[in-house]
């Protein structure tokens, strides 16, 4: 545990276009996500298209979600009371600090000092690890994904998938390390067949486990585990005592509402029409599963989220991932730019959000708005909208002699009267001719503009503006036009 | 635009006091700027039997924003006149196809051209192949389609300055699958996509220009 | 409002923390967006929500029941169709093919469709490790959807606990074609009365697909899957 972890923490995080720099020189990280983004968003295509009801499911998780949302305190109330009822116990946490805390007692209470870990970006969000690490317990993670990047000292790139920045081969050092396997293959296969022979052994013996929660079914105190790998399954009904934390936002109001759910996640998130396991249970069930259950739920600003009318919709998320594979931007990165658990569209709107707005203020301008995102989300999430709503809120936060700002205020007074935007003309016309120069074909072009407008010719030349523009033609065939 | 719209047989008007939609502000974060613009277009173009833009993201900042900002100025006159203008608001394939219902537009240009979906007509205006069947009716056109059609060029307004070199990343993606139709050119329905993906070509001098659709359509056979 | 969001408690009793905890975390939830209104009024605007997608089936029966051997087909799982007094003799003909003899059955399955010549041992509770001994398990199921191809059991008569269908590595599953639904809408309402059992929905053996996006099968739980549809 000696090597260098990197820890995505977005009050520590360099800004998105700093990240991003650094990200885009790494080839072997963007061909893993250009071709993982590629292959699940062409799985995606084909299931979705198969449904030729799939964009009435999309509205109906749509009002599914906000009229959750709408209703929040009374569903939550009725999700503890039934979950109670059937012998689970339910906690409360204001924010990440408490939600560890209150972990980490409940694992002590097992009598356990170590435990098998579902993935949950829940559990990512707050560095649960860390905390139980530094209480004396070991946590042992049980996704293959996670399980990589917990033995390669890494962070998760991808809501999904996790590991996608991995190829076989880093994976294939990084057991071979780990698990102690110099004579490793190489076939994916080999890989998994190794990640299941050392965390069978696990499973089989250890007695408490931590789980994260897809849904909490308020109308009957169940909750839902959607997953792949079967190690869900081996972690919610071996061990002992299970502890699941959840988001507040995790809530769905009626087992019936799972018709939905369970429709537009696995096509949108694996491209598939189902993902292998669901896993459904309510409280505590004699001889079947844990003794002891409890379930934590969490706060951690999502009713910061939830005040904002325009950004409240950002809790709506079903965390597919399928805006990341979507997102032209994400494909150029990776998540690990995104200085957060939360990466690629959703990831922008919902971290600077979850930071109150006082962190991650680049990223809701990490986008060039291009709405593939909200093309695909399951749920509707107008995340365009919320992006420029967001940045609203990081400009209200500026100092006023701020010198975008002020430039903006410029531009915006040119914009308002006829007369500054003509004078505007003439004045680039002038201010750019020193820096034109004729190309071979004789038309004029610049190619380097000073300071900030330097990110522009970097790789693109601008075009000298025309000799006439368009209202000085206008003006001049008027007498002869039509 | 204006000599296809001639050609078509309409009555063209331009009224001189027009400025800006306010999207580059509005996009940014800055809402305050833009809001008497909406005003400023509504009083310009108010008497208009159609209004007809040569720009998808122009026409998607107005039909998607500028309700909500009448809203917010809260002046019930303009509130209605917002209302009842926008309707007739057009982006300038969407006014060939849907509103007159035409494909073939007279028009005749013998090159190879590929079409860029820019992101705002394809996803806010929803034009679905409307530019491509106006393009394809074009005589002696050799229409390509390029790879990764419906991906963004880069652009994103003040996000190619902001965050230049993911800008740049997503530039070479677009750039080379132009270069991978063989096209002479690359064209589109909105000038800050043409102007970005042009800067790309030209710098790496590649001899492949962009041309805005309406340029394609006003395009004519010279006279023998 | 950051007051106390980073402030760390001493937690003297989880049970006491976490009451001051819940009182806030409602309240907050109230002040920002409203305290909710009469459960009546909820109920009303949960019953509004358009349900404009597909509830019931549009398939004929026999097309319903073609697409799930075609769906169980694809998982590579063996799926085969008989007649109720023919399931015997296809249970022990798929055990054999696999290799399996000492197989564990949960309580109350069917004893009509376990064929002579195997060990078939009864699931009293017998521990993880005991469980990992056996070759494979044999079960029921409570409903099976066509389109997704997948099966739901539940701890019941004849399906068992959790774990009886997730150590062996090899589930031999029988689901009567009764139990055959075409939409997840219409298996969730099957499921609806028995909501609270513990409820596995199987489609397929485990897989992933973390390692360069190949979709890799049989990671945990069991990587051989086969189906008889008996009716």
């Amino acid at each position: 545990m000696s090597a260098k972890l990197h820890v995505l923490d977005p009050t520590t995080s360099p800004s998105f276009p700093v990240a991003a720099k650094t990200m885009l020189g790494n080839t072997q990280l963007r061909k893993n996500v250009r071709h993982a983004t590629e292959v699940i968003q062409n799985k995606r295509a084909r299931v979705v298209s198969e449904l030729p009801d799939w964009q009435q499911l999309r509205e109906a998780g749509r009002q599914i979600r906000t009229h959750t949302m709408a209703n929040l305190d009374f569903y939550l109330e009725e999700f503890e009371r039934n979950c109670t009822k059937a012998g689970g116990v339910v906690h409360w946490a204001r924010d990440a600090a408490e939600a560890k805390q209150i972990v980490t007692a409940l694992v002590k209470a097992s009598g356990s000092d170590e435990v098998i870990k579902v993935k949950s970006m829940t559990t990512e969000e707050i560095h649960l690890n860390h905390a139980l690490e530094a209480a004396g317990i070991r946590a042992y993670e049980t996704d293959l994904a996670e399980l990589i990047l917990q033995l390669g000292h890494d962070m998760p790139s991808h809501i999904v998938v996790p590991a996608l920045h991995k190829n076989r081969q880093q994976i294939r050092e990084i057991f071979q390390r780990e698990m102690n396997l110099p004579e490793l293959g190489e076939r994916p296969q080999d890989l998994a067949d190794a990640a299941r022979r050392f965390l069978r052994e696990k499973f089989l013996r250890v007695k408490t486990a931590v789980s994260g929660a897809n849904f909490l079914i308020a109308e009957t105190g169940g909750v839902c585990i959607i997953e792949s790998e079967g190690n869900g399954r081996m972690c919610v009904t071996l061990p002992e005592t299970l502890i699941t934390i959840a988001g507040i936002d995790k809530v769905l109001p009626r087992f019936q509402d799972l018709e939905v759910m369970l429709q537009l996640i696995p096509r949108s998130a694996t491209g598939e029409r189902m993902n292998p396991y669901n896993s459904i249970w309510t409280g505590v069930h004699e001889g079947d599963g844990p003794r002891t259950f409890h379930v934590v739920l969490m706060d951690n600003a999502r009713t910061e989220v939830l005040a904002d009318e325009e950004g409240r919709q950002t809790l709506n998320c079903v965390r597919c991932g399928a805006c990341q594979n979507a997102c032209p931007v994400y494909r150029q990165t990776g998540g690990l730019a995104y200085g957060s658990v939360y990466a690629g569209p959703i990831g922008a709107i919902l971290t600077p959000q979850l930071q109150q707005m006082h962190h991650a203020q680049s990223l809701p301008y990490a986008s060039s708005l291009c709405g593939a995102c909200y093309e695909v989300c399951p749920v509707k999430i107008n995340i365009p909208e919320v992006l420029i709503h967001l940045r609203h809120k990081v400009v209200e936060q500026k100092d006023t002699l701020d010198a975008e700002a002020l430039a903006m205020k410029a531009m915006g007074l040119i914009f308002r009267s006829e007369r500054r935007f003509r004078a505007a003309q003439r004045l680039g016309r002038i201010a750019e001719a020193p820096l034109v120069r004729k190309d071979g074909q004789g038309s004029g072009w610049i190619d380097r503009l000073p300071g900030i407008l330097g990110g522009w010719t970097q790789v693109r030349d601008l075009q000298q503006m025309p000799k006439e523009t368009f209202r000085e033609w206008w003006e001049k065939r008027g007498s002869r036009g039509k | 635009m204006v000599k296809v719209l001639e050609r078509l047989g309409h009555t063209v008007e331009f009224p001189a006091g027009q400025t800006c939609c306010g999207q580059m502000h509005w996009n940014t974060g800055y809402q305050a700027e833009p809001l008497p613009l909406v005003g400023q277009f509504v009083s310009q173009f108010k008497g208009a039997e159609a209004v007809v833009v040569p720009s998808s993201s122009c026409v998607a900042m107005m039909r998607d924003h500028y309700p909500k900002m009448a809203a917010e100025i809260g002046d019930a006159k303009l509130i209605k006149d917002v209302e009842e203008l926008l309707p007739r608001v057009f982006e300038f394939s969407e006014f060939l196809t849907k509103r007159l219902g035409l494909e073939d537009v007279g028009a005749y240009y013998p090159h190879r051209v590929t079409y860029h979906a820019s992101c705002h007509g394809l996803r806010n205006l929803g034009l679905g192949d409307g530019p491509q069947r106006l393009l394809k009716a074009v005589r002696g056109i050799d229409l390509v389609e390029i790879q990764g059609l419906e991906q963004c060029c880069g652009f994103g307004g003040t996000f190619a300055i902001k965050n230049a070199d993911v800008s740049s990343a997503m530039l070479a993606e677009k750039t080379t699958a132009v270069l991978n139709t063989g096209a002479e050119a690359c064209t589109a329905c909105d000038n800050s996509c043409l102007m970005h993906i042009q800067g790309a070509l030209h710098r790496q001098r590649t001899g492949v220009r962009t041309v805005h659709l309406a340029e394609i359509l006003a395009s004519e056979e010279a006279v023998a | 409002m950051s007051g106390g969001r980073n402030e760390v408690r001493v937690a003297n009793e989880p049970t006491m923390n976490s009451s001051d905890a819940r009182a806030l975390v409602l309240r907050r939830i109230q002040a920002a967006k409203g305290a909710a209104p009469e459960a009546t009024v909820i109920e009303r605007e949960w019953c509004a929500i358009e349900r404009n997608y597909q509830r019931t089936a549009t398939r004929g029966r026999e097309a319903v029941l073609e697409l799930l051997e075609d769906r169980l087909r694809d998982y590579d799982a063996h799926v085969m169709r008989v007649r109720p007094n023919e399931v015997a003799a296809t249970v022990a003909m798929m055990l054999r093919e696999r290799g399996k003899q000492r197989v564990v059955i949960p309580a109350g399955l069917t004893a009509d469709w376990l064929p002579e010549g195997f060990e078939f041992v009864v699931d009293h509770g017998a521990s993880a490790v005991e469980l990992d001994g056996f070759d494979g398990v044999v079960t029921g199921a409570t409903v099976a959807i066509a389109e997704t191809g997948s099966i739901v059991l539940q701890d019941v008569p004849g399906q068992g606990r959790r774990a009886v269908t997730l150590v062996p590595d090899y589930h031999l599953c029988l689901v009567r074609v009764e139990d055959v639904v075409e939409t997840v809408p219409e298996a969730m309402d099957r499921l609806r009365a028995t909501a609270t059992l513990p409820t596995t929905f199987f489609s397929g053996p485990s897989a992933t697909a973390d390692i360069e996006m190949t979709r890799i099968k049989g990671v945990h739980g069991p990587r051989f899957l086969d189906v008889i549809l008996v009716g």
